[in-house]
């Protein structure tokens, strides 16, 4: 019995020695990351932890307003970079939560590709910087339905043979974002005939949706829970990789456009580590290891000698000649919102 | 909870009474770090305006409580009407926690007296057996359960295979399906607590009125069941109102098409509608009526010990 508590001791004190050890060596301090979940690979990761001696750590959050949430319940100050979608780089400067990258702080700056330099979101990127861009529009079972896809009546209106299988994504934004364009009426809209019809619309087609899921878009698409998923292009390439006989969408009524940007937040409390990271990301080997890894597009010049072949032909990525305009999701103002979200009230009850 | 008040400790010896106080401190302390203070801010909240994609203003308001109990239309400027929206999605989650609580009180009976009625060395690991599973986490479990109804997932397949039914049974995304999914993430705090009460139970006391020609049916309701019943309502209690507020199994087995009560809160603060005063409205609602229930079962209880 001794000798077994003393042999425990002993490999406490040991590991502790060697933890304090590892301690003195490691890091020239810390990068806390607020992320998207399944975004960035592990490798790229550590190559920077190796590369700058810092030591990363990563939560991951579902959805922009999630991030918002998290960050206003006191998420501020414990968080480096976050990466928020277009339309929440806009509320979260509103917000005043981001801090300014002043000129010269970022060494790669010019990598970013001209027709990201100077966002409407982020006028001359102030706060952020590009890390990928990409398409939400959903994907459809080759197994179950042969017909044309490239229309949103397969969501709000779909053939008989794929009613009652169809996972809607799990945000309002995405929802309501699309129904808007299958209607044909601007986001955002102030028109009240409008706002009541894409009420009705929504709730008509609901009989015809399985679930609502955003976490797992991309496995029921895989396993054949659904045969249409309202999907993200990246994670539509991804299901098809694993196995899924789908065809990503293009709709001729139009599709979402999102690009993701890193963010620098206000009082970060690793500021250097974190333009570390970001100027890290603007390496075009770098950046296209997330590009390789996600199956979405790089907002970085110089990208295409690092990626794999098969991307420049991914369907996914590349919109057929008489595809609908891509947008981007708007943020509403308050009363308009409230409106919406009564919608999404009504539509979930 | 209301029990407690009763029974003060008139009878016990001076030897602690200076230090009476400060040995309740931690006690104190724990009720105050852990339920009073969570409970109060949430209790303010909902009284505060809301401030657009989140956050509170400090002013004070109904409108959370309002919105609530009434419906001003899609523009929010028609005469007021009942809203049935919110008090269908609460009775929806009472109705799926009663469906699953009914279902663990089915199952968790009879096992609690199976263990109850081992040999006292076997019962340990028995016990150690039901809870082995809770030892996953809860989303991976919920997850797996998934796996297991969906349609093309082996029970379906097991079903098809020895030709009980033609068609594969469609489980995932509908309420059953989370019924299910309740009752297996709750299921040990029913068995533990019957468990608890049948192993104090004396069986000499069923073979006494066995031999006096107790049929078996009038045995288990007359003399079992009241001897048992505090364990049971404890089970009960304990099964019910986590499952109220769950929204894993809602949300992954249930597919999401309607709000329960907790993906109702989770979506004001989470989602776009960040309404925090009304996310701790629909909370203080929801406590309120737990609360009830508890104290509902309390006085039952305290009533029957009391005869």
């Amino acid at each position: 019995m001794t000798s077994i508590v003393k042999r425990a001791l002993t490999t406490t004190a040991a590991a502790a020695v060697l933890s304090l050890g590892a301690g003195a060596v490691a890091a020239e301090g810390d990068l806390v990351i607020y992320h998207w979940f399944e975004y960035i690979p592990q490798e790229l990761l550590d190559k920077f932890s190796e590369e700058y001696d810092v030591n990363v750590v990563m939560d991951t959050y579902d959805s922009n307003e999630s991030l918002l949430a998290a960050l206003k319940a006191g998420g501020m100050g414990t968080y480096d970079v976050a990466v928020p979608g277009d339309y929440m780089v806009e509320i979260m400067t509103n917000e005043g939560m981001l801090d300014v990258i002043a000129d010269g702080e970022l060494k790669n700056k010019g990598n970013i590709s001209e027709e990201w330099a100077d966002p409407s979101f982020d006028p001359g990127r102030k706060h952020s910087i590009p890390y990928q861009w990409g398409s939400t529009s959903f994907a459809v079972s080759r197994d179950v339905y042969d017909g044309d896809i490239n229309t949103t009546a397969i969501l709000f209106d779909p053939p008989e043979e794929l009613s009652g299988q169809i996972n809607m994504l799990d945000t309002q934004g995405e929802v309501l974002t699309m129904a808007a364009l299958h209607m044909g009426i601007p986001q955002c809209t102030t028109d009240r005939d409008q706002l009541k019809a894409l009420n009705q619309m929504v709730q008509a087609a609901k009989p015809h949706w399985a679930s609502f899921n955003s976490d797992t878009a991309k496995e029921v698409l895989v396993s054949g829970d659904v045969a249409v998923g309202q999907i993200w292009d990246g994670f539509a390439a991804r299901a098809r990789a694993e196995g899924a006989n789908i065809e990503y969408a293009f709709p001729k009524e139009g599709y979402v456009v999102w690009m993701d940007n890193v963010v620098l937040l206000k009082d970060a409390p690793n500021r250097e580590n974190a333009l570390l990271f970001m100027d890290f990301l603007l390496e075009p080997e770098n950046i296209a290891a997330v590009t390789n890894y996600a199956r979405y597009v790089a907002g970085v010049d110089g990208v295409e000698d690092f990626l794999d072949p098969e991307l420049k032909t991914q369907p996914e990525a590349n919109p057929p000649a008489d595809a609908g305009p891509g947008v981007f999701v708007q943020a509403c103002p308050q009363e308009i919102q409230e409106v919406y979200d009564q919608i999404w009230t009504n539509l979930k009850k | 909870m209301a029990g407690g008040a009763a029974s003060g400790g008139s009878s016990q010896s001076d030897t602690y009474a200076g230090a009476r106080v400060w040995l309740l401190l931690p006690a104190w302390a724990t009720l105050l770090i852990l339920v009073v203070a969570p409970v109060g801010i949430m209790l303010v909240y909902s009284f505060l305006t809301k401030e657009f994609r989140g956050g509170v203003i400090w002013e004070f308001s109904w409108e959370a409580y309002d919105q609530f109990f009434f419906n001003r239309g899609l523009f929010g400027d028609e005469p007021p009407r009942i809203e049935w929206t919110y008090i269908l999605i609460f009775w929806r989650s009472i109705w799926q926690a009663g469906v699953a609580t009914l279902l663990s009180l089915a199952i968790g009976f009879p096992t609690a007296c199976f263990i109850a009625t081992r040999a006292p060395r076997q019962r340990p690991i028995w016990v150690f057996l039901v809870t082995i599973p809770y030892w996953v986490n809860l989303l991976i479990r919920t997850v797996s359960m998934k796996f297991l109804l969906r349609d093309n997932g082996p029970l379906n397949e097991a079903l098809l295979g020895i030709g009980v039914i033609s068609e594969p049974l469609h489980i995932v995304n509908t309420n059953l399906a989370v019924q299910l999914g309740l009752f297996y993430s709750y299921l040990p705090f029913m068995v533990l607590p019957i468990y608890a009460a049948v192993e104090r139970y004396n069986f000499s006391l069923s073979e006494a009125a066995a031999d006096l020609y107790a049929p078996r049916w009038t045995v288990l309701r007359r003399i079992l069941l009241p001897a048992v019943k505090p364990g049971i309502v404890a089970g009960c209690i304990l099964v019910f109102v986590p499952s109220l507020g769950s929204f894993l199994a809602p949300d992954l087995l249930g597919g999401a098409r309607n709000f329960m009560i907790g993906s109702l809160i989770e979506e004001q603060f989470k989602g776009n509608a960040g309404n925090w005063p009304f996310g701790a409205a629909a909370s203080m609602i929801l406590l309120t009526l737990v609360l009830i229930i508890l104290l509902f079962s309390a006085r039952q209880q305290g009533r029957q010990e009391a005869r």
